[in-house]
């Protein structure tokens, strides 16, 4: 139910960003949707790959800070206040939300949005309950 | 007055000079005769035994440091032979070698002495229960509390370092009344009570002896007021014999110096020379009676002070200003004398916090400014920007308190400084100075 993110702690200066796709690429590892949140002194990269686990060890391997995160794949309509409903009915539901970005879709009509929430279990329990369709690991690593 | 040996540590200056130099004239001869790289240094400095007639002497005596038990690594200043040897421990060295000592049955029941007159100094009984927080191993710290527990008589908890709470729950249902560990441990533990939402009552602590590193006036009075303790400085080196070379006393005035078996000097950085009492130098130290490693005008690197007029406590054993590090990295910033050891040691108590760090020090306008990068673990949960911001306001904090100097932080991703063999550049010092 929930997706495997990867964090990475990349300091500031031309070629960090790159040296990650760069090993990610040398692997054969796909990304599938990615965010940079800065700071002045460092930024994380965060990424969705269509196998986290291996690029989780290939990165380890070069002795990158890296870690694991589980977070929620919402799938909304592609249309005028998709995502408002997202975010009123999980607001209404006292969730808090992190962060959160956008995701290449595959599917007509629809956007992905990643989001990680301060309690994800419940958060997944809501939107079923409201049939806002969820990512699943499956759509994610395998397309 | 709580004194172990009355007798050693209130002994007259006349009675104590004569005693040190029947000592020292009976150390040469028993050195130059059975350890051959220093008969060798003695040879070259044109100094025989017979030249060493009292303690006034010294001075002609070659000096012993760090390199020459790196180049005679393992046992090459060892005064006996293997059988007669019941201990080893040894230190880590910036030589790139660990620094060997051993222990005769003899130089234990010395190492016992020294540390009974530390505890004794800050009241541990046979009635006390003695938490001994530093590590048990290679390391003099843990047995070093051990051997001065055991011949008080108190009772030992040799509980080692590592799993704060666990230790915090020894603390409180063994009823600990005397604690001997780092100070940034000692405050590590006074957070995690805190956090664990423990009632201080709870806990029996009575009397903490802090040392192994530097710490500030600010960090002291912060452990004993969240604490409710008193608490002891010690000093000591692996070298010298471990904890139990000085200690603090009730007077708060300097650590008195073990000085019947390990004779204080102070050297002036340069020409190596005894400056006069309260004149800061080089400390060094010279073993007239242990059997093993008893090693003559060893150069620890500490700077400090001596001062041989008999302290309030009474006792008259010379006093050593707190020791805050090494000849060769002090640096001074705003004001303050920063060592680069420092921030080391509040990084090894950080565990998110890697060792590789760099200082880099510059000058805005006016004011000098200090930044230290320090790169982060490489198992260190990054996801969310506000838990890297508490470790850095963390790391900030505690440099703080323990260098008395405010540093701008700069977290770094693992690998990103140089590696080197042997001693890391640490400092980058932009200043035009």
């Amino acid at each position: 139910m929930f997706i495997s993110q990867l964090s990475i702690f990349v300091r500031n200066s031309p070629g960090s960003i790159a040296e990650i796709t760069g090993i990610l690429a040398k692997a054969g590892i796909d990304i599938r949707a990615f965010s940079v949140a800065d700071t002045t002194d460092y930024g994380i990269l965060r990424l969705i790959v269509n196998a986290p686990d291996r690029a989780e060890k290939v990165l380890r391997e070069r002795g990158i800070a890296v870690s694991l995160n589980r977070v929620i794949g919402v799938q909304v309509p592609d249309v005028p206040g998709g995502m408002h409903e997202v975010f009123a009915y999980l607001a209404e539901c006292g969730i808090g939300i992190e962060y959160g970005y956008a995701f290449v879709s595959r599917r007509e009509g629809f956007a992905y949005a990643i989001l990680r929430v301060d309690d994800k279990e419940r958060a997944a329990k809501l939107l079923e309950e409201r049939s806002i369709p969820m990512l699943t690991p499956r759509e994610v690593y395998q397309n | 007055m709580k004194c172990w040996n009355p007798e050693m540590e209130t002994m007259s200056r006349d009675e104590l000079h004569a005693l040190q130099s029947e000592r020292i004239v009976k150390a040469v001869q028993y050195v130059y005769s059975r350890v051959n790289p220093y008969r060798k240094k003695m040879e070259d400095a044109g100094v025989a035994p017979g030249d060493i007639r009292s303690i006034d002497d010294l001075v002609k005596l070659p000096f012993t440091d760090k390199y020459d038990l790196a180049d005679n690594y393992p046992y090459g200043l060892f005064a006996v032979p293997m059988r007669e040897v019941i201990e080893l421990h040894a230190s880590s060295g910036t030589t790139g070698r660990q620094k060997v000592v051993g222990y005769t049955r003899s130089d234990l029941d010395l190492w016992r002495e020294v540390m009974a007159r530390t505890f004794a100094a800050g009241g541990v009984t046979k009635d006390d229960i003695m938490h001994v927080s530093y590590g048990y191993g290679l390391f003099t710290g843990g047995f070093g509390g051990h051997y001065g527990a055991e011949r008080i008589g108190a009772a030992i908890v040799p509980i080692g370092t590592g799993n704060t709470q666990r230790q915090i729950t020894v603390l409180r249902d063994f009823g600990c009344t005397a604690i001997c560990c780092t100070p940034s441990y000692m405050l590590y533990i006074a957070e995690t009570i805190e956090k664990m939402g423990i009632d201080p009552d709870e806990i029996k602590l009575r009397v903490g002896f802090l040392g192994a590193e530097p710490w500030t006036v600010e960090m002291r009075d912060d452990i004993e007021r969240r604490l409710r303790i008193r608490t002891y400085d010690i000093y000591g080196l692996t070298e010298v014999i471990g904890p139990g070379v000085a200690f603090e006393c009730d007077a708060r005035a300097g650590l008195h110096v073990n000085e019947d078996h390990f004779y204080p000097e102070i050297l002036d950085p340069d020409t190596l020379l005894p400056v006069p009492d309260g004149t800061q130098g080089e400390l060094a130290f010279t073993c007239m009676t242990k059997e093993c490693v008893p090693l003559l005008r060893y150069r620890t690197r500490d700077i400090a002070a001596v001062t041989h007029e008999t302290c309030a406590c009474g006792r008259t054993l010379a006093r050593i200003s707190k020791p805050v590090g090494r000849t060769d990295d002090m640096l001074i910033i705003r004001g303050v004398n920063v060592f680069p050891s420092q921030v080391e040691s509040v990084l090894l108590n950080i565990p998110e916090a890697s060792p590789y760090y760099m200082l880099i020090i510059d000058r805005v306008g006016a004011l000098d400014t200090l930044e230290i990068q320090v790169e982060l673990t490489p198992d260190v949960p990054v996801d969310q920007i506000r838990t890297l911001e508490t470790i850095q306001k963390k790391i900030r904090s505690q440099v703080d308190s323990t260098l008395g100097l405010a540093a701008a932080i700069r977290l770094l991703p693992p690998q990103t400084l140089p590696r080197v063999e042997g001693k890391a550049k640490r400092v980058e010092d932009r200043r035009k100075l």
